[in-house]
């Protein structure tokens, strides 16, 4: 049991101290009838580092990792290539192993950090202010729904065709116990978004507008327009970036009028892992900061005038106000947020850029390569890094039969919106710097084979 | 003595200024000084090479081009390492040392445990591959949920939830769920005033009313007022236990009993589930859904405050109702995913999703890997472990600091102390800002709310008996300085990074953002 330092001696010196006369005795507190005696049947006893190795390295074999095929997934968790640096960095121990920085004096170097980390996610994202993180895109997302209801004290959120339908779902799941009403359309399989519809759905009881940008589907909405016509009726315009390399190419939500932006941060420094964790980003306007949920750090000064830096306005939080906190969040991601941040200080506005646009660029190469594939057409000719293509085939299937021949394809949209027929021939690409033109020539050989 | 008026800009340092402990730069030896990436990196430098770009084809981005800078800072790869390493030094963290944070559990984070999780099969799959390319993936799940189920005699657990908070969302939710589908729409929830704060939180989050109740003289959850408030309107009673004054609230098959019998259920906050695991299950004790903090039960990394992640047990009655995605596994030995595709026939009467993909797989990875280590013999030894420290830290100091509940049995996995007794003008905060140039991290404050200037101290079963000491002597050196009303304590810390600093400016005029300075 090589993770406990104490000997029997210890023990046995420690219970003399005490005046106990065994561990057991400790726990008198608990009734005999429950109390249990000996390790608990049918679980196995403590295993050495090896033994634990194997079996885990075991499990991790039966799974076919992004790096070892060609790989399009994207659908809110992209794959992209991670500094070394970024690694190294936060397994340093004083980042690894420290806790909420509740005594700041001794917890300057995350408290720095998160302090860099609003002021690149703010900037980011064009906002004023952004919290230390959330969870992630999907829970952000459902925060800021909380947190227009707050603003505008009204109840009806308008969610755009293109929003994730995860995020879609677990935004129905928590309006249901809250009595929100939810208004929202599955997406239809054309080349736009259609900001008109979702327009006409505002009206003087809507709270908040939500558009996913680009969106599920990859195309891009027009984002200025929506919030024009939601601040019109008072409403607030949220928007969701999964992706938030695409905001090194495109303009950022907050310059195109969204009032409270989320999304997810995994692209930046996280890693896939399987759908977490990840990284809840959340931004909005500095008039806003007393109804944002989850944890700020603030600038302030020490007692010889030394800048520093604290979590503040706790007035907001679960451990003051308790039921009439903003939200019940009370962790958040620090350690995945200091990856992102790391990640994004080795870009810089350069490296963003640069990653931005050769994403683009490669995901472009895709479109033309594959949409001149017999059976295949191309939904969306605006698109960052992921776009829908349409088959004339069952989109899963095909998924399925070109992950056994070594092509891990992409998203079917019928497994993200099972039950619609209509859906179901979508396939959506995505294609980061991690796929090499050979990849995507793979790919489109696959494909032509699969549908011939 | 003001040893660098201007703060962090060298520059403005008057070389006069120099003195035995102050330098030119700020900086004290090993103790770096560290300026923001804004102010030492800029928009050109970038720490990434990236490949010469052929010739794009024809931007497909249209009027959503950028045309606006970022305003991101960039750095080399050199300058990035030395920054995020000088800032690292700026902090206190379980590797340096004893982390005695009550209530929050801070433990030792074996490094097989990032080991493992950073295998390519675990770290490198994405949550919507093919199910039949992710066996493994969705193995270490279930694995890691019969373990659960096993340890706390539980009928199901729901994986999904990202932190303990959530956990306890989820577990709210399954409550109303299975109300709902009774008909039956009670709208308050009991929570002792010992509970963690997310508690109200949580049950007002998910749309109740919150009522306390308050703890009797032993500092348990006082059980006639609890049933003199029991009625048809109650939905559930959100317990901790053991509890945050660090005892086992020995009453819970009677509150669970009598909380059933007014057709209410039994939320368990399982924040404190380490110092019983293996001794006694929840299950056994009529809790319906209780959560997880896999990161203090059974050790993850937690930089710097998360992630988290918070499965949730529940007894057969809620089961039913957990969220989607769960992982089943089929008779010849695959692995499924239940999703909203199939829950209709499976799994009819769950709430929903609670958040995208399938939870924390980094953090199941590693809690699985930390529970092998451990065996079912290990995890019972390292809750005994976990109460003997405690104890023993009780016993070493009770008589300089006030014990409130020294006398009502032993605690458990953590020791609880008031500010009774000290010199007017001396605080909790000063004694932990004291332990601090003594290189501890001090203990949890002001925390629970029962206390008054209380001190909640959790050594965990990760120290040694030697660390125990150690601490134990500078704490109780510290509580007499405390007790004559030394008036150094109230200039602590004087060795750390910084000293004091103004919480309150911070909160009076909120700086969150850099911004260049005008």
């Amino acid at each position: 049991m090589r993770y406990l330092p104490l000997t029997d001696a210890d023990r046995t010196a420690m219970l003399a101290r005490i005046g106990a006369p065994s561990i057991d005795a400790l726990f008198a507190d608990v009734p005999a009838e429950v109390r249990l005696d000996g390790p608990i049947r049918g679980l196995p006893n403590h295993a050495g580092e090896l033994a634990v190795e194997r079996h885990m390295a075991r499990l991790s074999a039966r799974n076919l990792p992004a790096g070892e095929v060609p790989f399009f997934l994207g659908a809110g968790a992209y794959r992209h290539h991670v500094p070394a640096s970024v690694d190294h960095l936060i397994q340093r121990g004083e980042f690894l192993t420290s806790y909420t920085p509740y005594q700041p004096e001794i917890a300057q170097g995350t408290l720095q950090v998160l302090f860099e980390f609003q002021t690149q996610v703010a900037r980011l994202y064009g906002c004023e202010i952004a919290n230390a993180s959330m969870y992630d895109g999907s829970t952000a997302c459902w925060e800021a729904l909380c947190m227009a209801r707050r603003i505008t004290r009204r109840s009806k959120a308008v969610l755009s065709e293109g929003l994730h339908p995860h995020y879609v779902s677990t935004i129905e799941t928590m309006a249901g116990f809250h009595g929100d009403r939810i208004v929202y359309n599955p997406p239809m399989l054309v080349p736009n978004t259609d900001a008109g519809t979702l327009i006409s759905a505002i009206d003087e009881d809507t709270s908040c507008v939500v558009v996913q940008y680009p969106d599920i589907l990859g195309r891009l909405p027009d984002l200025a327009r929506i919030a024009e016509a939601a601040q019109a009726k008072g409403a607030l315009l949220i928007a969701v970036v999964t992706e938030p390399v695409a905001l090194g190419a495109i303009a950022s939500p907050g310059e195109l009028g969204a009032d409270i932006v989320v999304g997810e941060g995994q692209s930046l420094g996280v890693g896939l892992q399987f759908g977490g964790p990840y990284l809840g980003l959340f931004a909005t306007r500095e008039k806003y900061v007393r109804q944002m949920p989850g944890r700020l750090c603030g600038e302030t000064v020490d007692t010889e005038g030394r800048r520093g830096f604290v979590l503040t306005l706790s007035t907001r939080e679960q451990h003051i106000r308790r039921e009439k906190a903003t939200s019940n969040i009370c962790t958040n991601s620090a350690l995945c947020a200091l990856a992102f941040s790391v990640h994004m200080t080795l870009l810089g506005e350069k490296g963003l850029r640069a990653l931005a646009a050769q994403n683009h660029r490669l995901a472009c190469v895709a479109a033309d390569r594959l949409k001149a594939i017999p059976g295949v057409r191309l939904l969306n000719e605006s698109f960052f890094n992921e776009f829908t293509l349409l088959l004339d085939a069952d989109a899963r299937q095909a998924v399925r039969r070109l992950s056994e021949r070594g092509v891990l394809a992409g998203v079917a949209l019928g497994r993200l919106y099972p039950g619609r027929a209509e859906l179901s021939g979508g396939l959506l690409v995505a294609v980061t710097e991690t796929a090499s033109e050979d990849d995507i020539e793979t790919l489109a050989r696959q494909l032509e084979e699969e549908l011939a | 003595m003001n040893l660098n008026p201007s703060g962090w800009r060298p520059a403005a340092v008057a070389p006069s200024s120099v003195t035995a402990a102050g330098t030119l730069t700020g900086n004290r030896a090993l103790q770096l000084e560290e300026k923001l990436i804004f102010e030492i990196g800029d928009g050109e430098t970038c720490g990434v090479d990236f490949p010469e770009m052929e010739a794009a084809p024809e931007s497909r981005l249209g009027v959503f081009a950028r045309s606006a800078p970022i305003g991101l800072a960039g750095l080399s790869e050199p300058e990035t390492v030395r920054h995020y390493t000088r800032l690292s030094r700026q902090n206190y963290a379980i590797d340096c040392g004893i982390f005695p944070l009550g209530s929050c559990t801070m433990k030792h984070n074996p490094r097989l445990n990032e080991k493992v999780a950073r295998m390519p099969g675990f770290a490198e799959v994405h949550p919507l591959q093919p199910q039949e390319t992710v066996q493994g993936a969705l193995a270490v799940i279930h694995e890691l949920a019969e373990w659960l189920i096993a340890l706390t005699g539980m009928h199901g657990v729901a994986m999904t939830p990202k932190a303990g908070a959530h956990g306890e969302l989820c577990g709210i939710l399954c409550i109303r769920a299975a109300l709902e589908a009774r008909g039956d729409a009670r709208k308050v929830i009991l929570v002792p005033e010992s509970a963690h704060g997310t508690n109200p939180a949580t049950a007002a989050f998910a749309g109740y009313a919150v009522e306390g109740i308050p703890a009797n003289a032993e500092g348990r959850v006082d059980l006639d007022a609890l049933q003199a408030r029991l009625g048809p309107d109650v939905a559930a009673v959100m317990i901790t236990n053991p509890n945050t004054c660090g005892l086992f609230e020995r009453d819970m098959k009677a509150i669970s009993d009598a909380v059933h019998a007014a057709g209410a259920f039994v939320y368990c906050d399982g924040a404190n589930f380490n110092a019983i695991v293996g001794r006694v299950r929840p299950g056994d004790l009529g809790v319906d859904a209780m959560h997880i903090n896999l990161h203090k039960t059974f050790s993850t990394p937690h930089g710097g405050g998360g992630p988290g992640s918070g499965p949730v047990v529940l007894s057969e009655a809620l089961a039913p109702y957990g969220p989607l995605p769960f992982v089943a596994r089929m008779a010849d030995g695959h692995y499924r995913l239940i999703e909203e595709e199939t829950a209709d026939e499976e799994h009819p009467a769950s709430f929903g999703r609670m958040c995208a993909f399938h939870g924390q797989m980094g953090m199941f990875t590693r809690a699985l890997a930390y529970i092998l280590s451990h065996g079912a013999d290990g995890l019972r030894q390292a809750s005994g472990d976990a109460v003997l420290n405690a104890n023993y830290l009780l016993h070493r100091l009770k008589d300089v600091l006030h014990a409130p509940f020294g006398e009502t049995g032993p605690c458990m996995h953590e020791a609880l102390f008031s500010d009774a007794g000290f010199a007017d003008g001396i605080s909790t905060l000063d004694v932990a800002k004291a332990l601090i140039d003594e290189g501890f991290h001090p203990m949890t404050m002001y925390f629970p709310l029962v206390v008054h200037g209380a001190m909640l101290i959790e050594p965990t079963e990760c120290e040694s008996k030697a660390t125990l000491d150690q601490f134990a002597d500078a704490l109780h050196s510290i509580a007499r300085h405390a007790k004559l009303g030394d008036p150094a304590l109230r200039q602590a810390p004087i060795h750390a990074p910084r000293t004091r600093l103004d919480e309150a400016q911070a909160a009076r005029s909120p700086r969150l953002v850099w911004k260049e300075p005008a």
